[in-house]
């Protein structure tokens, strides 16, 4: 499998930017995109970008970076992860319950503050929980969420709560050497018992009410949506440079030499005495902590989050992207990621123009997963290496 | 010449087919050993079981001063013990330069953490010239490993043998599809190589062997058929009905 | 009752008369119609009293004309009115402008519009009505008809009523049939158990009802069983206790003292609620009890708040947890039987007891039954997908659309052949065509140029699965899509009260052991099977004994697809056929192969029987919870793997290696 060849790694005597002239080039691409954004946007600048598209874009900057985590873990390592959604999903659970836990909380603080007796702690709690929880039928509030009004606490849950996961799950996979195809199955059944369990009523968030009114933050209700979302598009645009560095960074090395000859041939590389298991356990973890973190992002723009965001057909969505993006290889997945995505909303959105074949109207709502399962198995069967593989040919072709 | 590696009583069934039954074999520091024996013999089980890629179903494998018993022990902490293997099919990476190929077997730390903040020194980069110097492929450093001749990788892989820094080596085939040139090459490299350590080759091609000009191991069913001189062993009627057939 | 006796006896003789003549009757095809039978009791009929019913009803016994039963019906519920110009009964209903439509009697017509002044309603009393009912239940428990007979007593379970005992008892007599006259005999029992008047009776029958599983008897025996919660200053006198409850212990000592708090012995327990309620009411100048408002959020500030109303005299005063104890020592709380004899609840309990046992015998075995029958749709969903997987390390993630295809063709044929047995028949081969091919066209096409790449098949198999999903959605809408099974198997085998298992499941059942038998046949005794199982073992030595690896590998496709298909239709039959049902199976399908083994149709067999059961016992224990059923089973399949990674029966040696 012949994905591109770095000819300048860490056995090398250059400097990591220097060998690696495509961070660059996507570092100063984004930070153009960002400030490109900003002028035309709503809160702060022409207004020629709606507050919706600035969602959507900010949305789309969180995707790629769970989709460069996806990369690393799949394009770099071999290990086909059905799950990486699902850590996604955790890390926008995690912080969901504290915006949603801290907004309750300051309308129900003022609405009983309003009486002639200041309400008591207890009150006030309970007040919340009968509130977030009176739509699934309970009003008290369950154990998870006991420090859900504590921000630090539900940050550190963000990476944590996937961390281990991951962690935990990853050692048990890898210890007994699942493997190839039987990994993912075995993770999309990670990815289907977490779902699962969030589907349920009484195991604390809301079933499949999910949590919902992310958009707004507490400490800033009355900052209008259009500045809100731009604080989000920073937050994501600079999360999702800061990631690139980082995985750039980690498989430029001899560590990505490593985990690239995981991906190869593994028997090989145990016998050259490294741990397979722990690197894959290292990958796997620190992906889904950075899956995690994307979500966290990711789910304050969106508004609402709900375990049908967690079924194990988004993580496979997630693979698709890569796959047409260009596995192996961070910007590819970027632009796997953002392509599909974007088009994906551009045409179910109802933005796309129907086409009238007379004897058939195209709508493109029906046609749009028809059109992507095939064109999926186009990419799959003649350009295993995506749309990241044309860059091959533009820089072959120049000199 | 002390004793590095004693195999004793190992047994491995598969599917009721006994691949390796009640083996024994010793090696010591330095030596070079030749391992022969037909097809099915159980040479490459018996690298297995050394490896611990197999667990046999019986038997002890003891490694060392130490008397270490290697059978606890994962693939990948036999590696970092010094034992180190090469395969009958060159299996290099070939998505990786030569550069990196050796720099991922050079005796380092192995852990994720001390991988993930290496950069070359200075000592580092000397090794890797060095051992592409060794193994013929210094003008081939910054090419791919895919792109080399079926010999090239061969060499390769011993390369990524010796710069593992292993005490023991476990060759196996490293003649196979090799020219004439390629195979005085790669004796002379495994000769050089047995001077400091234990080198252990499992071969075919007895014009091959008779040039190692080491003791001889036969294997036949799992088992020591016979074991000394390749003159010894080739005079040995056991051995010759064995090859030759009844 | 007793009273009844005398009369209920003659009755009865009047009926066995009946019973004999109906036959003659029957034969000699002569009937005299009902207006004529009525007019010969006219007066008894129009205005009745307890002491003419046994006459009127002798008297019509006698004339048994068609209709009796049905009139003596209407007639005891203010149904039938008299015309009192002529004498003649009618059946009436209400028409337009509060006049009344009058119905014939024997020939039920229309016979004209009156107002109801003209004519008058007959109202029986209760007693005649009891009378009459006892009567009716008589004149159907002994009825020559065993239908009849047998209807008569499911009602009589579904009402049971104290003055039904004597009825059962008299036909029980009668009865000649034996398996009629055993269910007379419980009927009595529980009749008897519930409402006898003497207790040796009542035990007698609760005895009778030992060991009894069916729900009828084990209601009966609760509702001897029920009970009220009491309390007094000392247990009384002749109540029959159930059990004595300790405040604090097995009641909550709020609860307690809100008992009393009920019953006006001791004053209301001012909550949190109300002291903050009264708090509210006493703010003077923004303090409440020299507390200004504003320190009033915690807990602490309101009692003391209110401690310090409470000195002043203006509130009622709290209760301590120590007044609460000491209140509720006084007094005795226990819930006590609604039915007074102890001997009766005593054998009542014993009786229920019994049963326990083999209650949980009988549901473990249908609890056993319904996974069999899950494990076996297990089985048919995932047996292709293991052909495919365990023969050419294809992931095939299209699988579940190849059941989703099956079951639209099971649906397509039914709306082209409304005849649904013969739809059947002909979609189960229909639809093994159908995903035959659409498998070889995907192995042709995609999956044969990616056999050295097993992720990437997944992924494009992927693919294929969201085209085809989106394309059924696109062509039969997002709407269910029914399959109906045959009458013949629509039904349930009624094994007893506690289980029951529908026809269509053993159906599947049976399907899916057939299959079973099938691909053991292929694989084990057919040259297809050798060579399938030499291409398994080992491709490159299959293809240089001349065995076309292609060849096998498309029909091994495409055997495995159609596998699905004849799946989707069984699916289909007792699930609903939508786009997504087999994005529904495919996990569960993985999971079958996986725990099971790979490559191996016994494996399948083991995994799809572990998961099965598995789920069912999951949900034994949380019945309410089939997500948590599910999410449990995952965990547990993921743990499975962690010591079984090669499933439960796992290929051994090199061959399985890698």
């Amino acid at each position: 499998m012949p994905f591109d060849i770095p000819r300048n790694t860490a056995a090398t005597k250059r400097s990591f930017l220097i060998s690696n002239p495509s961070v660059l080039w996507f570092m100063g691409l984004l930070g153009l995109f960002t400030i490109g954004v900003t002028v035309l946007s709503e809160g702060f600048g022409l207004g020629l970008i709606s507050t919706n598209l600035v969602k959507i874009l900010g949305m789309t900057l969180c995707l790629c970076l769970i989709a460069i985590a996806m990369d690393v873990v799949w394009g770099y390592c071999g290990i086909l992860s059905l799950g990486h959604f699902a850590f996604f999903g955790l890390g926008g659970y995690a912080i969901g319950m504290w915006l949603m836990y801290a907004r309750t909380e300051i309308n129900i603080r003022e609405s009983l503050g309003r009486g002639t007796i200041p309400p008591t702690e207890l009150e006030v709690s309970e007040a919340v929980a009968a509130q977030i929880f009176g739509v699934v039928g309970s009003s008290e509030l369950p154990l998870i969420w006991s420090f859900a009004g504590s921000l630090p606490f539900q940050l550190a849950m963000v990476v944590l709560v996937p961390g281990l996961l991951a962690l935990v799950f990853g050692w048990l996979a890898f210890r007994s050497r699942v493997t190839g195809v039987y990994l993912s199955i075995l993770t999309q059944a990670m990815t289907l018992a977490l779902s699962l369990y969030l589907f349920q009523n009484d195991t604390g968030l809301r079933g499949n009410n999910g949590l919902s009114g992310l958009q707004n933050i507490p400490g800033a209700l009355h900052v209008p949506q259009a500045v809100i979302s731009m604080w989000f598009f920073w937050a994501s645009a600079f999360a999702l440079g800061a990631g690139y560095l980082l995985f750039a960074w980690v498989v430029s090395g001899k560590f990505g030499s490593v985990i690239r000859a995981i991906r190869d041939n593994e028997a090989r590389v145990r016998f050259l005495g490294y741990n397979v298991e722990g690197y894959k356990l290292f990958v796997f973890t620190i992906t889904a902590i950075v899956s995690g973190i994307a979500g966290a992002l990711y789910y304050p723009q969106a508004g609402i989050i709900n375990p049908a965001e967690i079924a194990p057909i988004a993580s496979i969505y997630l693979a698709v992207w890569v796959a047409i993006g260009g596995r192996g290889r961070l910007y590819g997945a970027v632009i796997g990621a953002a392509f599909v995505s974007l088009l994906s909303s551009w045409l179910t959105g109802g933005g796309a123009p129907n086409i009238d074949l007379g004897f058939y109207r195209i709508v493109w709502t029906d046609w749009w997963l028809v059109l992507l399962g095939l064109g999926f198995v186009a990419v799959t069967l003649f350009f295993p290496k995506g749309m990241g593989g044309l860059f091959d040919y533009l820089v072959r072709k120049k000199p | 010449m002390s004793t590095l590696l004693e195999v004793s009583g190992v047994s491995v069934t598969f599917d009721g087919f006994r691949a390796i039954n009640n083996l024994s074999i010793a090696i010591g520091e330095p030596e070079l050993r030749a391992v022969i024996g037909p097809n099915g013999a159980g040479k490459t089980t018996f690298m297995d079981i050394v490896t611990g890629k197999t667990k046999p179903d019986e038997g002890r494998v003891i490694w060392g001063e130490r008397s270490v018993n290697l059978l606890k022990y994962s693939e990948s902490q036999i590696a970092k013990m010094g034992i180190g293997r090469k395969f009958q099919k060159p299996t290099v990476f070939e998505d990786q330069s030569v550069r990196d190929n050796l720099a991922m077997a050079l005796a380092n730390k192995r852990g994720p953490f001390s991988v993930l903040v290496w950069r070359a020194t200075d000592r580092d980069r000397a090794r890797i010239e060095e051992l592409a110097e060794e193994v013929g492929l210094s003008d081939r450093l910054d090419d791919s490993a895919g792109i080399l001749s079926h010999g090239q990788k061969q060499w390769l892989e011993i390369g990524m043998l010796l710069a593992q820094d292993p005490r023991l080596l476990l060759v196996d085939e490293p003649a196979a599809g090799m020219t004439p040139a390629e195979r005085e090459h790669t004796t002379d490299l495994l000769k050089r190589a047995a001077r400091t350590r234990a080198v252990m080759v499992i071969e075919h091609d007895m014009e091959f062997i008779r040039r190692l000009e080491c003791r001889v191991t036969v294997l036949h069913e799992g088992a020591v058929l016979a074991e000394g001189s390749l003159d010894h062993v080739t005079k040995n009627q056991q051995v010759i009905d064995v090859y030759l057939g009844r | 009752m007793l009273r009844l006796m005398p009369r209920i006896a003659t009755l009865c003789a009047c009926l066995i008369a009946l019973i004999l003549v109906v036959p003659l009757r029957a034969s000699a095809q002569i009937e005299t119609p009902l207006q004529d039978a009525l007019q010969t009791v006219q007066p008894l009929v129009a205005s009745p009293s307890r002491a003419t019913v046994p006459d009127m009803l002798a008297a019509l016994i006698v004339a048994d004309a068609p209709g009796t039963v049905a009139f003596l019906r209407a007639w005891s519920d203010r149904e039938v009115y008299e015309r009192p110009e002529d004498g003649l009964f009618f059946f009436a209903r209400e028409g337009a402008d509060r006049a009344l439509v009058l119905i014939d009697i024997d020939t039920g017509e229309e016979i004209g519009v009156t107002s109801s002044r003209e004519v008058n309603q007959i109202r029986p009393n209760a007693g005649v009505r009891r009378e009459v009912g006892a009567a009716l239940v008589q004149f159907e428990l002994m009825n020559p008809d065993p239908a009849r007979r047998i209807a008569a007593l499911e009602s009589i379970a579904r009402s049971p009523d104290a003055e039904q005992a004597e009825a059962l008892e008299i036909a029980l007599e009668a009865e000649q049939d034996s398996a009629i006259a055993l269910r007379m005999q419980r009927l009595l029992d529980l009749l008897n158990a519930r409402f006898a008047t003497e207790t040796a009776t009542r035990v007698d029958a609760i005895e009778g009802l030992r060991g009894d599983i069916s729900t009828e008897a084990r209601r009966a025996l609760n509702q001897i069983l029920q009970t009220r919660s009491d309390f007094g200053e000392t247990l009384p006198e002749g109540t029959n206790v159930a059990r004595v409850r300790v405040p604090g212990d097995d009641m909550a000592l709020i609860a307690a003292y809100a008992v009393l708090a009920d019953a006006g012995l001791v004053p209301e327990r001012p909550g949190r609620n109300a002291i903050r309620d009264v708090l509210r009411a006493n703010v003077v100048d923004g303090t409440v009890g020299g507390i200004p408002v504003h320190q009033l959020d915690t807990d602490e500030a309101r009692r003391a708040a209110y401690l310090a109303l409470q000195e002043a005299g203006t509130v009622a005063p709290l209760v301590t947890t120590a007044d609460m104890e000491a209140a509720v020592a006084q007094y005795v709380f226990y819930d006590a039987y609604l039915e007074a004899d102890p001997a009766v609840t005593g054998a009542a309990r014993d009786a229920l007891d019994s049963t326990r046992t083999r209650i949980s015998v009988w549901q473990f075995l249908g609890i056993s039954i319904d996974a069999l029958s899950l494990a076996s749709i297990f089985f048919l969903a995932a047996i292709g997908l293991a052909i495919t997987f365990g023969v050419m390390r294809v992931i095939n993630m299209a699988h579940g659309e190849f059941i989703m295809m099956g079951a639209y063709t099971g649906y397509v044929v039914q709306t082209v052949i409304p005849n649904y047995t013969t739809s059947l028949v002909i979609a189960l081969p229909l639809a093994f065509a159908v995903t035959f091919a659409a498998g070889v066209l995907m192995e042709r096409l995609v999956i044969r140029h990616l056999y050295t790449r097993p992720l990437e098949t997944l992924l494009a198999t992927f693919g294929i699965s969201i085209a085809l999903q989106q394309l059924a959605k696109n062509i039969f809408g997002t709407q269910a899509r029914p399959l109906t099974a045959p009458d013949w198997l629509a039904g349930a085998i009624q094994v007893n009260d506690i289980v029951s298992v529908a026809s269509i499941r053993v159906a599947i059942f049976v399907m899916a052991i057939g299959f079973l038998l099938m691909l053991l046949y292929i694989l084990n005794r057919t040259r297809l099977g050798l060579e399938v199982r030499a291409v398994t073992q080992n491709p490159g030595m299959a293809a240089s004994m001349g065995i076309n690896p292609d060849r096998i590998n498309m029909l091994t496709f495409g055997l495995g697809s159609g596998i699905a298909g004849v799946a989707g239709v069984a699916i289909g039959l007792v699930a609903q056929v939508t786009s997504e049902m087999g994005a529904n199976y495919i996990v569960q399908s993985f999971m079958t192969v996986v725990v099971g083994g790979v490559g191996s149709v016994f494996g399948t067999l083991a995994g799809a029987t572990l998961i099965g059961f598995l789920q069912k016992g999951i949900e034994w224990f949380n019945p309410a919870n089939t997500l948590a059923a599910q999410t449990f089973m995952v965990l547990f399949i993921i743990l499975f793997i962690q010591f079984r990674p090669k499933g439960i029966v796992a290929l051994k040696g090199r061959a399985a290696g890698d």
